[in-house]
């Protein structure tokens, strides 16, 4: 192939004043974006710069910045740079352009046009810091008419951290969240990779999912578990199965997902003893005898165009936990037009499944968790007033890790020790900090949510749980409120 | 008290090397200062080995080879129990040097001295422990 015509994505910006040489960015990058010779030349290759930003953070003199190449195309609106670049990529690559995290266009963000209430004058609000304010949460099958009790899961705070496998993410990720769920008194996800050997005491407090792969599917990784989870699809890239290239396949990771090492790990599109309802209620039937009626079954899919009748399809299929991924959900690799193009927002999905199963009185055999974008702490209260029971997080998660979001993680490159399992860039995240991190996180969105619940006059999270007349609409049509089941500002 | 490293989550990545050159002889911490006007001489070592990188530095012995070695009586330590280099009186005999069983101790050519952790005694928390930005390194006692 002829020379290159593509130009960089990002520009490295070195303070010639301020660099001192000390070859920490050269140390640091593993993408060779840096490079020091025996003269003290720096040389700088543009080309290769994701802009992961750990030289930038890691430079003691701050003399490192990155910035968009500055080459700009004439002025067009259809041809954006973005859609330019994508055609000379594939023109170069002859290959489906890849991308790593959630979908990042300019889609609406429903969260973004929902406001919460607070209570004035007609009834009083609560100073979470004076008075009790309850958060724990109970994820499962509530109809106990039939069949006496069922297991459920005890949230102390309504979030949980939602499923990455080992492979796609380093086992420092994994011993990090373990950790912090484990101290948050929540629970973390496996992710369809298997369980590492390391994190065999912190199997109990782990969601352990069953993805159309089977990795690591085993009686003792079922047994040594809080729940299991059954992922039929996810929100970044609904309707395809996942690749772990052979390149992250490391002896660990072989003997967690019980795969040769050096591998391609390949989950297909579909389950392939899955085709219909009875056949997922087969599979849940069968995860339930397996862990002896002791766990409650989750299943996940991500939010498309006919969720509501998939989702009651789910729990009469006999799912206690639904899990709904919309479309900003993560992912380590997708096919960049799916993650894009396909799915639709959990905001939506979430209010009118919640409708629908109320609708047809199966609200209570299930707990609805949803997953994919969540940011903040404002947005896990407008989704539990939308009707989530507990929401899942994921990349905020490894944000407070220390991601920066260059959304290259299927190169398996991380500079961050995140999205790799090579040993030198593991290491760089200390699960010790990391678990800290994540800790802190979910115990200042705790605070933030008390806030909000007694600004609001609620004192229990149960109280909140679908409680949209909390929520106005701000610039929205009367048919998106009307989808979202939620009345407009002023209303 | 020392310094101890933690192989296992050492990036290699010399933050602590530059951090303890820019927080000896008067720099307090510049390291822009001291990289481009003075001449940064730091007190533990950075190694890499086959088995991975760690920060060499001081152990503090209880029985310093180094304190009962020195002919000028410029090795002490502290109430704290930190081993330091008094500068008034080091005469440069590198002593101490061959006694240290870690080598920790390194020739300070330059001013005919020697060089070697004093656990920023004046400062507060080691400047490589405050600076270690995976949490690679720990004061203990």
């Amino acid at each position: 192939m002829a020379h290159n015509i593509m130009m960089p994505a990002f520009k490295v910006q070195r303070d010639e004043e301020r660099c001192i040489r000390c070859g920490v960015c050269v140390r640091q990058c593993a993408n060779n974006v840096h490079n020091l010779d025996e003269d003290g030349w720096m040389w700088v290759q543009d080309d290769k710069c994701v802009a992961c930003h750990r030289c930038a953070v890691l430079c003691p003199t701050r003399a490192l910045n990155i910035i968009e190449y500055p080459l700009d195309f004439r002025g067009n609106q259809h041809w954006t740079p973005a859609s330019i670049r994508e055609i000379y990529a594939q023109a170069q690559s002859g290959g489906v352009l890849l991308s790593g995290m959630g979908n990042p266009r300019t889609y609406k963000n429903y969260f973004d046009h929902l406001l919460i209430n607070a209570s004035q004058v007609t009834n009083p609000s609560i100073d979470p810091l004076r008075e009790p304010m309850e958060m724990t949460t109970y994820l499962g099958n509530k109809n106990h008419h039939s069949c006496g009790e069922k297991p459920q899961l005890k949230l102390d705070i309504p979030l949980m951290f939602s499923a990455m496998s080992f492979g796609s993410v380093s086992i420092n990720v994994h011993k990090s969240l373990a950790v912090a769920a484990k101290s948050l008194g929540t629970f973390w996800n496996t992710g369809e990779g298997g369980l590492h050997p390391d994190l065999l005491d912190f199997g109990r407090g782990a969601i352990v999912q069953v993805a159309s792969g089977r990795f690591g599917v085993h009686p003792d990784y079922l047994d040594n578990s809080a729940a299991v989870e059954i992922k039929i699809g996810q929100g970044a890239k609904p309707g395809i199965g996942g690749h772990l290239p052979g390149e992250k396949v490391s002896q660990d990771v072989s003997l967690a997902r019980m795969i040769p090492a050096w591998s391609d790990a390949i989950s297909p599109a579909p389950h392939h003893d899955i085709y219909s309802i009875e056949d997922l209620a087969q599979l849940i039937e069968t995860l339930k005898v397996a862990t002896r009626f002791e766990k409650p079954i989750a299943v996940k899919v991500a939010a498309v165009h006919n969720i509501t009748a998939i989702a009651s399809g789910v729990v009469r299929a006999g799912a206690d936990i639904l899990v709904i991924d919309g479309f900003r959900g993560g992912t380590g690799a997708a096919p960049m037009r799916i993650r894009d193009n396909v799915g639709i927002p959990v905001e939506m999905a979430l209010a009118q499944v919640d409708s629908r199963l109320r609708d047809e009185g199966i609200r209570s055999q299930t707990s609805l968790v949803i997953s994919g974008g969540i940011r903040n702490s404002a947005d896990v209260m407008k989704a539990i007033a939308l009707g989530a029971d507990a929401v899942y997080i994921a990349t905020a998660a490894l944000i407070a890790l220390g991601c920066h979001m260059c959304q290259m993680c299927f190169t398996g490159l991380c500079n961050w020790g995140i999205a790799t399992t090579r040993p030198d860039l593991t290491k760089r995240l200390n699960p010790h900090l990391g678990s800290e991190r994540a800790i802190n996180l979910l115990a200042a969105w705790k605070h933030e949510m008390m806030e909000m619940m007694g600004g609001m006059g609620i004192n229990a999270i149960e109280s909140l749980r679908g409680n949209r007349l909390m929520l106005r609409g701000i610039g929205l049509s009367k048919e998106e409120l009307g989808l979202l089941g939620v009345k407009g500002v002023g209303e | 008290m020392k310094v101890v490293a933690w192989t296992e989550y050492c990036l290699g990545c010399g933050l602590c090397e530059i951090y303890c050159a820019a927080q000896h002889d008067g720099y307090n911490g510049n390291v822009l200062k001291i990289f481009k006007k003075g001449r940064p001489m730091h007190r533990s070592r950075l190694l890499k080995a086959e088995q991975g990188t760690w920060l060499n530095t001081c152990m503090h012995c209880t029985h310093a080879p180094c304190i009962n070695g020195c002919i000028s009586g410029a090795i002490k330590r502290d109430p704290n129990g930190i081993v330091y280099v008094d500068y008034e009186r080091c005469v440069g005999c590198y002593s101490c040097v061959m006694l240290c069983p870690h080598g920790h101790v390194r020739p300070w050519s330059e001013r005919h001295q020697v060089l070697k952790c004093d656990l920023c005694r004046d400062t507060g928390l080691p400047s490589c422990v405050a600076n270690c930005p995976n949490g690679a390194l720990q004061l203990v006692d």
